[in-house]
């Protein structure tokens, strides 16, 4: 049977949502799919277009996987905009003068913003909030303005107007309601939003109408308020709500409501089967959804329609948001307006702390029906749950408001019910979680792999942690966080105990606060925990036990037992010379030589009685050991920036060799690697490190909590523009508070994805000093810095040292179980098959 | 010798060679062995090659205890060995010799089968 036409029009967040759900389901075994886009770029993130404005970049945001229209065949057209749809002849013409055929169509046409009709809204440097063009034309204009304006307090405004803040403009919000926030927010929550933000520095006219907008004195406009009231500024921006982009369905007479809106069905049919509408332009019994996680949810309800299923239906979405603007959490639940007849509402504010939260009450006084909650939006979640599940209250209605002294959750996670969402964003409910418990997630990180709840917006995590903290004891997974036996403490808590106890050796730690003998789990943990607080030197003999055999010997064991040696090149940068010293100490010992992936080089085969005088001869050279046996600073890669490149920015090598010598010898819970590109094409790959710097015209762009490997994540954008100083100041306390909190073996984007509270918490901790602890992290920081000793240096130094450097107690010859065969002009270990035939030929 | 199994004592290396929590390779006649000395001063000795693997290290391994067995983890893959039995804990088909240890003065004598 020959294939139908899909034809989308529309490729924005909905957009793609509905083609990978329809791939999902093999729709492409029925149907050849176009998709026209208006925009020069295929899907992105346009919920995180702010984002943009903070160093993410167009790549960033995108949705659409690498080679998703090759690998599904799907034809993409973008710039492409459809001017005429034809029901009776089944065409769309686009307006390059195509016409193309359908069987089926689906729009994702979305929605434009709203100007008001204010005369002179059509001047220059007038500007819209919704494309990545709209962001570029905005920064562009911001360049030779001193005063930004926007027009709307809403969500998307008070958005706005911290890029406009970010970008250097004194910025004003013109709001005609009384308050802002309107739709979620009541007066008091809303007056307080108002106070929090004027703190920023952010001045906000509520009650205002523009009436028209003319030229200015000191500024490119004037925006006249009536009564000789107005303000001057020289960028505006209007986000006065939004409206359904309605005009092709209009044009071809499909049913539309009365306010704008494409009318829908369940399924989001059209009055024309043919035709389907979903997203923000789809009208579902008089109701628009501005959010993304009802229109996600109509993608998925209209691909499985177009299969021929038909259970699922749209029956409405919970318009609840919680989110952070400007740094102040705002959350809205439900009728936050308490217009349900009979309702009452419990309230608690203070606002010293600046902080208001509302809930609004049924009649019986047992239902939870709506709430506000501004400046601590940390019970949004339980009171979500209480509202979307009806369930009845735990107690006292006030207790939902009340501040809690011991933080106790309002509601277990065992109360709720397996239907109960717990993530809206990507529509993860509890028995989802207890599905991916079952099958084998034990960690936040696991369930945000598998199930991707809170990794979208984030709003969920605690909660998903309680779920999985109450699903496991419930299945009898014993949850502890304990080191091993012999320890009843995390890794947290035994830094924390040696930290404050002062502890300086194994025995007395295992005195005080263990038991048995230890084991290869807590000794090198212990041992690692002694070298980031007090930095003594490794092999001193209360340490000497503890180590594993890298940390005992100074090298990377390899798997017949000799050790690789790989002496520190800070940022790649070698001379001639040292490079030749290399080449003859691998020669001299036929050490197999391979360059590394964090631009150094690595010798091979060296057995134990010759490490010595290998690193005697290194160390006259002037190298210095590399750590590549130790959970510590690894490399710190660079391109070459500036020195050479035409490109570059910035130097890059000078800064990477500034940080290596920093954090050279630093031990941490696993190994740590950074980079330091010089431009932000990135040739050090900077975004897959644990700590990543790429120059920027301004500074240092910071990027942190990234991986390669096994997990590969993209780092975070953690800070931008930073001068040098800034710059090693955030990595000093970002690094110390990585050592103090991780668990062992626990890389920064795995800690990153369990750390309560994710990056905001943790910029919050280390750009804010939100718990006080930043000149203390850098303290420590600079006790390790200050006691540094290259380890090789010190132990070719110490006789004592050097005579455990042998493979025989009794006897100085060699290890005479090894055996080499060459490959590519090199040797290396023989595998056991060969090893017979080596001994047989002897 | 009261012993029904021939053995041979070999003086091996001093007690200060060892130290308390570590291990050493020894070099007998025909084979390798690991010495251990636990943190209370106990020696031990058992095979120093790792079945595992082939390499012989087991003498670079952890020491500790795991319930009420004393053990060496192998530095390569990390089984955990008995000290006293030989006895490998993930794998009940495997096990290592144990050679006896005894200590007359300060001098450290393995015994071996004669």
């Amino acid at each position: 049977m020959a294939k139908q036409q899909l034809l989308l029009i529309g490729h924005g967040m909905v957009g793609q949502r509905y083609l990978e759900s329809l791939v999902a389901q093999g729709g492409r075994e029925h149907f050849d799919i176009t998709v026209l886009c208006a925009e020069p770029l295929p899907a992105y993130d346009r919920v995180g277009l702010t984002s943009y404005f903070t160093g993410k970049t167009a790549d960033d945001l995108s949705l659409v996987p690498e080679g998703f229209f090759a690998e599904h065949d799907i034809t993409l057209k973008l710039n492409t905009k459809a001017d005429v749809i034809d029901r009776v002849a089944r065409t769309v013409t686009t307006n390059t003068g195509e016409t193309l055929g359908y069987d089926k169509l689906v729009l994702a046409t979305g929605s434009y913003p709203f100007v008001p009709p204010i005369p002179g809204n059509d001047r220059d440097n007038c500007f819209v909030y919704r494309t990545i063009d709209d962001l570029d034309a905005i920064i562009a204009a911001s360049k030779d303005g001193k005063v930004g304006t926007v027009v709307g307090g809403g969500l998307l405004g008070l958005e706005a107007a911290k890029a406009l803040h970010d970008l250097g403009l004194q910025t004003h919000v013109v709001e005609f309601a009384p308050r802002l926030m309107a739709v979620q927010v009541d007066d008091f929550g809303g007056g307080l939003l108002k106070d929090k933000i004027q703190e920023l520095g952010v001045t906000v006219h509520t009650s205002t109408g523009t009436k028209d907008i003319v030229d200015g004195e000191s500024c490119k406009h004037r925006m006249n308020f009536g009564e000789d009231q107005y303000l001057e500024t020289d960028v505006i921006v209007f986000s006065a709500g939004i409206r359904p982009q309605d005009e092709l369905a209009r044009a071809c007479e499909l049913e539309i409501g009365e306010r704008g809106g494409i009318v829908v069905n369940n399924h989001c049919v059209t009055s024309d089967d043919s035709i389907y509408a979903i997203g923000e332009v789809a009208l579902w019994e008089g109701r628009i959804f501005g959010l993304v996680a009802p229109g996600y949810q109509m993608a998925e309800i209209a691909a499985e329609h177009l299969m021929g299923k038909c259970e699922q239906q749209f029956t409405g979405a919970d318009m609840s948001t919680k989110l952070k603007l400007m740094g102040v959490d705002v959350a809205s639940i439900g009728d936050a307006h308490g217009n349900t007849p009979g309702s009452r509402s419990t309230v608690f504010m203070d606002q010293t702390a600046g902080i208001y939260k509302k809930a609004v009450i049924s009649e019986c006084g047992k239902k939870l029906l709506g709430a506000v909650l501004v400046g601590d939006a940390n019970d949004y979640g339980n009171l979500l749950q209480l509202c979307l599940n009806e369930m009845d209250l735990p107690g006292d209605p006030a207790a939902l408001v009340a501040p809690v002294s011991d933080g106790a959750p309002l509601l277990g996670a065992d109360a709720l019910p397996d239907t109960a969402q717990i993530c809206s964003c990507n529509n993860v409910s509890k028995g989802d979680l207890c599905a991916a418990i079952d099958g084998g997630a034990m960690t936040v990180g696991d369930l945000k792999s598998c199930t991707k709840a809170s990794a979208t917006c984030g709003g969920c995590s605690a909660l998903v942690k309680q779920v999985l903290d109450s699903e496991l004891e419930k299945r009898g997974v014993e949850v502890n966080n304990h080191l091993c036996e012999h320890f009843p403490y995390s890794r947290q808590e035994i830094y924390h105990l040696v930290r404050v106890g002062q502890i300086t050796t194994f025995d007395e730690l295992l005195e005080k606060h263990g038991s048995g003998e230890g084991c290869d789990i807590c000794k090198p943990t212990a041992a690692s925990v002694f070298a980031s607080c007090w930095n003594d030197y490794v092999l001193n003999k209360p340490h000497a036990g503890l180590q594993d055999t890298n940390d005992y010997f100074l090298g990377n064991l390899q798997r017949d037992g000799t050790y690789s040696v790989v002496p520190r090149v800070a940022g790649g940068e070698i001379t001639p010379d040292k490079l030749i010293v290399l080449g003859e100490v691998a020669k001299k010992y036929d050490l197999y030589t391979k360059i590394t992936g964090g631009q150094r080089v690595d010798l091979f085969g060296a057995r134990v009685e010759q490490l010595p005088d290998i690193w005697r001869t290194l160390v006259d050279a002037g190298f210095e050991t590399g750590h590549a046996y130790g959970k510590s600073l690894r490399t710190v890669k660079s391109c070459v920036g500036s020195t050479w490149c035409r490109y570059g920015v910035k130097d890059s090598v000078g800064t990477a060799i500034q940080v290596e010598e920093r954090y050279k010898g630093l031990r941490s819970p696993h190994k740590i690697k950074m980079a330091v590109s010089g431009c932000t094409r990135e040739c050090a790959e900077a975004q897959s490190k644990d700590v990543g710097v790429i120059a920027t015209e301004k500074g240092w762009n910071l990027y942190v909590c990234g991986n390669g490997g096994m997990r590969p994540r993209h780092a975070d954008l953690f800070a931008s523009d930073l001068t040098d100083e800034e710059l090693i100041k955030t990595i000093d306390r970002f690094l110390m508070f990585y050592i103090k909190t991780a668990d062992r073996l626990q890389r920064t984007s795995v800690w990153l994805e369990n750390l309560e509270g994710g990056l905001d918490y943790l910029k919050q901790v280390i750009l804010e000093d939100s718990l006080g602890i930043g000149a203390e992290l850098e303290a420590e920081m600079a006790h390790v810095i200050d006691t540094y000793q290259c380890e090789w240096k010190t132990t070719i130094e110490d006789d004592e040292a050097v005579k455990r450097f042998k493979h025989f107690v009794n006897d100085d010859s060699a290890d005479d179980n090894l055996k080499y065969v060459r490959e590519r002009g090199q040797r290396r270990p023989a595998f056991e098959h060969e090893r017979i035939e080596l001994v047989e030929e002897a | 010798m009261n012993s029904s199994v021939a053995v041979q004592w070999k003086a091996v290396c001093k007690l200060d060679d060892v130290l308390p929590g570590t291990g050493v390779g020894v070099r007998l006649p025909g084979r390798q062995a690991a010495l251990f000395r636990t943190r209370d001063g106990s020696l031990y000795a058992l095979d120093n090659r790792d079945p595992f693997s082939q390499a012989n290290v087991l003498s670079r391994g952890i020491l500790g205890s795991l319930g009420d067995k004393r053990v060496v983890a192998s530095p390569i893959y990390k089984q955990h060995f008995d000290l006293e039995t030989g006895q490998c804990l993930e794998d009940e088909e495997v096990s290592l010799t144990v050679y006896p240890v005894q200590v007359e003065g300060d001098v450290i004598k393995l015994a071996i089968p004669a």
